[in-house]
């Protein structure tokens, strides 16, 4: 049932900036921004920045397939707590995403959870890059984004063809970029880190020759190309240097802004993920494009696994760290960017990718959907896997004390997260 | 020396030396006519082997025996994930036993520091992956000393697969812990990636090497490496970085020949040259039991106590 709720004394962000203020919400609809405003329920914002609830691109919900590591639910809880009103789940589950029957049903299990969970289609059949998979059938559900995320698409006729194929459906295409080739059997950033740990190594190349065929490929075939999680200064300067003409965007994972490939010294599976974590210097120009937009967007790249899979060789876990639940606080502490910015890149850019805009990552003013979300940016807390909502563990901030908490999360109108406790 | 022998590095010099100078005791002991000694007696030393190696395993095993431990060996040949049980669960099974300390050979790198992480007993490194093999080091940096006096100033060339070798990363820590010049002689696609912080000179040019060095250090040559696009052929790799007959002949007269075992002669290194007698190679292997019952000793006998 819709209620009145006025959310008081935050700093509300707004179309023209951060403004002190209270958000009053109606129908699931900001009614009004303003001083000294009443309401039948308020939740206190003091210290705390309003802004539009955050969209991540890039969620792994495991479900269907791997429910041990994480379900719609699970997932969807631990998004809401930290900060987001929508979330775009991969298509890497089992089966893979890859026709109208897989992507009903993820939708149906996200209908009642606790954000909105959209999906992104795989762009080959059983994401296996060998044959187009029914884009079409899936953007008449939807879906805006495709991508084989996992594997990068590694035949580039192929490749081509997806993306004019796409070019009719009014869809972006995601690119995991990674040539298999150069990449095989790697399991950490190639560099002075690997070399001395005697672990195989990824080079960043791998990650830089897909970019620089997908820009070619997007400037010819004219289509949308998203690539998800940049993790190299190399890929940076592609992209920075790329035509104007080719319409791309980018996105960087948390952890490829606040960790480094030396985090692996102690062999622990916990730091492993694809893209790897990098050098010091491939943070600092991650750090630099999102402030500069050559990449406009952060997303979490939250990949589940169950604690068993972790407890492996390093070269035979699997990839992958949890994020939903420490992104926001990680984004105001660790960039170079005002709150605005912050939220910009966490919720307005990426609304715009995932097809949502106009129902998330909309400026907070009379009109505006009521999907917000209100962070304490001076709290602290530490970080404890046994206490996040995930069903995995696998946060390699665990420990790590982070400046800034998301107090209360609201989804068309209602509260779904008070206080720092999700009410579903 | 700390509780448990991953890298070398846990050593430093001093350490190193620490090791050397008991394995001289041992040595003497073997010569007795009842090489045991009670030193260890009411100990267990497991060796937890998930990769075949008969040689490494029956050295450790030798010299628990000598110092009177109880031993055990847990043998896996697939890897941990694939049987099922985690490699957590594994070690702390093992651990339940209520062992003093576990030997860990493994393919992946780092399992020694997963296994010392999980375990409440002394963790011996007995070779992970392309990381280290800590023991052979101290054997290899024991033999040198007894044939050249010490390591100290010695100018070592290690010749091979540098990039793929646990041996070569334990012993270029080693080597130049004890003061040695360490000289790495490889084809650039056998070298690790980044050689920063790494205080070797390299080279790719045996030949010119070879008269300036008292140690040549060879290193197997793995079948697969061709097959990896690595190399052409194992005869290009012969006739420009194996040791011949001729190549040893530029060495100096007092210069000694290593190798860890086992051996690809006709590839590395020429027959003939193997059983020179500047070949020290059985010497590396009679040593590596005296240089391990000193490291078992270090870690478990009087002075080191069991962690609570």
């Amino acid at each position: 049932m819709p209620r009145e709720l006025v959310i008081k004394g935050g700093r509300v962000l707004t179309p023209d900036g951060p403004r002190p203020g209270d958000v009053a919400i109606k129908d699931g609809v900001v009614v009004a921004v303003g001083d000294d405003l009443d309401g039948k329920h308020v939740l206190d914002a003091a210290g705390c920045v309003v802004g539009p609830g955050l969209v991540d691109l890039h969620t792994h919900l495991r479900e269907p397939g791997r429910e041990e590591a994480e379900t719609v639910d699970s997932g969807a809880r631990a998004a809401a707590l930290g900060g987001y009103t929508a979330i775009v789940a991969m298509p890497n589950t089992e089966p893979a995403i890859d026709c109208a029957a897989v992507v009903r049903e993820v939708l149906e299990l996200g209908a009642s959870s606790c954000c909105d969970v959209r999906v992104a289609g795989a762009i080959t059949v059983g994401r296996a890059g060998e044959r187009l998979a029914p884009l079409g059938e899936m953007a008449d559900l939807g879906v805006r984004l495709f991508t084989d995320d996992g594997a990068g698409v590694q035949d580039a006729r192929l490749m081509r063809r997806a993306f004019e194929y796409a070019t009719a459906l009014d869809v972006t295409l995601g690119q995991h970029c990674e040539d298999a080739a150069l990449a095989a059997g790697g399991h950490m950033h190639e560099g002075e880190w690997s070399s001395r740990l005697g672990i195989a190594g990824i080079p960043a190349e791998a990650e830089e020759l897909m970019i620089m065929r997908d820009l070619a490929l997007a400037r010819l075939t004219g289509a949308r190309v998203h690539f998800l999680h940049v993790s190299t200064a190399g890929s940076v300067e592609l992209l920075r240097s790329a035509r104007e003409d080719i319409r791309y965007s980018a996105e960087a994972a948390p952890h490829h802004f606040t960790l480094t490939d030396e985090a692996v010294a102690g062999y622990d599976p916990l730091f492993k993920v694809n893209p790897p974590l990098r050098s010091a210097n491939d943070v600092a120009a991650i750090k630099a494009a999102l402030a500069d937009l050559t990449i406009g967007v952060i997303a979490t790249d939250h990949a589940p696994h169950a604690a068993e899979a972790k407890e492996a060789p390093f070269d035979e876990a699997p990839p992958g760290m949890l994020g939903l639940e420490t992104a926001l606080a990680l984004a105001l502490t660790e960039l170079d960017l005002t709150e605005q910015q912050v939220f910009d890149r966490m919720s307005a850019r990426p609304a715009e990718i995932a097809g949502l805009a106009g129902h998330h990552g909309v400026w907070i003013e009379k009109g505006a959907p009521a999907n917000l979300c209100v962070v304490d940016p001076a709290a602290q807390w530490v970080v404890d896997p046994a206490a996040l909502a995930s069903r995995s563990r696998n946060t390699p901030y665990a420990g790590r004390k982070l400046t800034g908490k998301v107090r209360h999360t609201i989804l068309r109108g209602e509260p779904i997260v008070i206080d720092g406790v999700a009410q579903r | 020396m700390s509780r448990h022998l991953l890298s070398i590095d846990d050593l430093g010099a001093e350490g190193i030396e620490e090791v050397l100078k008991l394995a001289d005791s041992f040595v003497e002991v073997s010569h007795r006519d009842i090489a045991r000694v009670p030193a260890l007696r009411g100990k267990t030393v497991v060796s937890l082997f998930y990769e075949d190696s008969t040689r490494t395993r029956l050295s450790f095993e030798t010299a628990a025996r000598r110092l009177s431990a109880d031993t055990m060996t847990f043998s896996v040949s697939t890897s941990s994930v694939k049987k099922g049980e985690s490699l957590r669960d594994t070690v702390q099974t093992i651990d339940a036993m209520g062992v003093d300390a576990i030997v860990v050979r493994h393919r992946s790198a780092g399992v020694p520091h997963q296994v010392a992480h999980w375990s409440t007993s002394a963790v011996i490194n007995a070779g992970d992956g392309w990381h280290e093999h800590p023991t052979q080091a101290l054997l290899d940096c024991y033999t040198i000393r007894q044939r050249l006096g010490g390591v100290a100033g010695k100018h070592i060339a290690i010749v091979g697969d540098i990039k793929h070798s646990r041996v070569a990363r334990s012993n270029i820590l080693a080597f130049t812990a004890l003061g040695a010049d360490v000289t790495i002689v490889a084809p650039p696609t056998l070298l690790p990636p980044s050689l920063a912080g790494w205080p070797v000179t390299v080279s790719h040019d045996l030949d010119a090497v070879l008269p300036k060095v008292d140690v040549v250090y060879l290193l197997r040559l793995q079948n697969e490496r061709m097959t990896e696009a690595l190399l052409p052929s194992a005869r290009e790799y012969t006739a420009r970085y194996g040791l011949t007959r001729a190549r040893a002949a530029l060495l100096a007269d007092d210069a000694i020949v290593m190798h860890p075992g086992p051996m690809n002669r006709g590839v590395e290194i020429a027959a003939e040259v193997a059983d020179l007698p500047s070949s020290v190679i059985t010497q590396q292997v009679a040593n590596g039991v005296a240089v391990r019952q000193a490291v078992l000793f270090l870690l478990l006998g009087s002075g080191a106590s069991r962690a609570a």
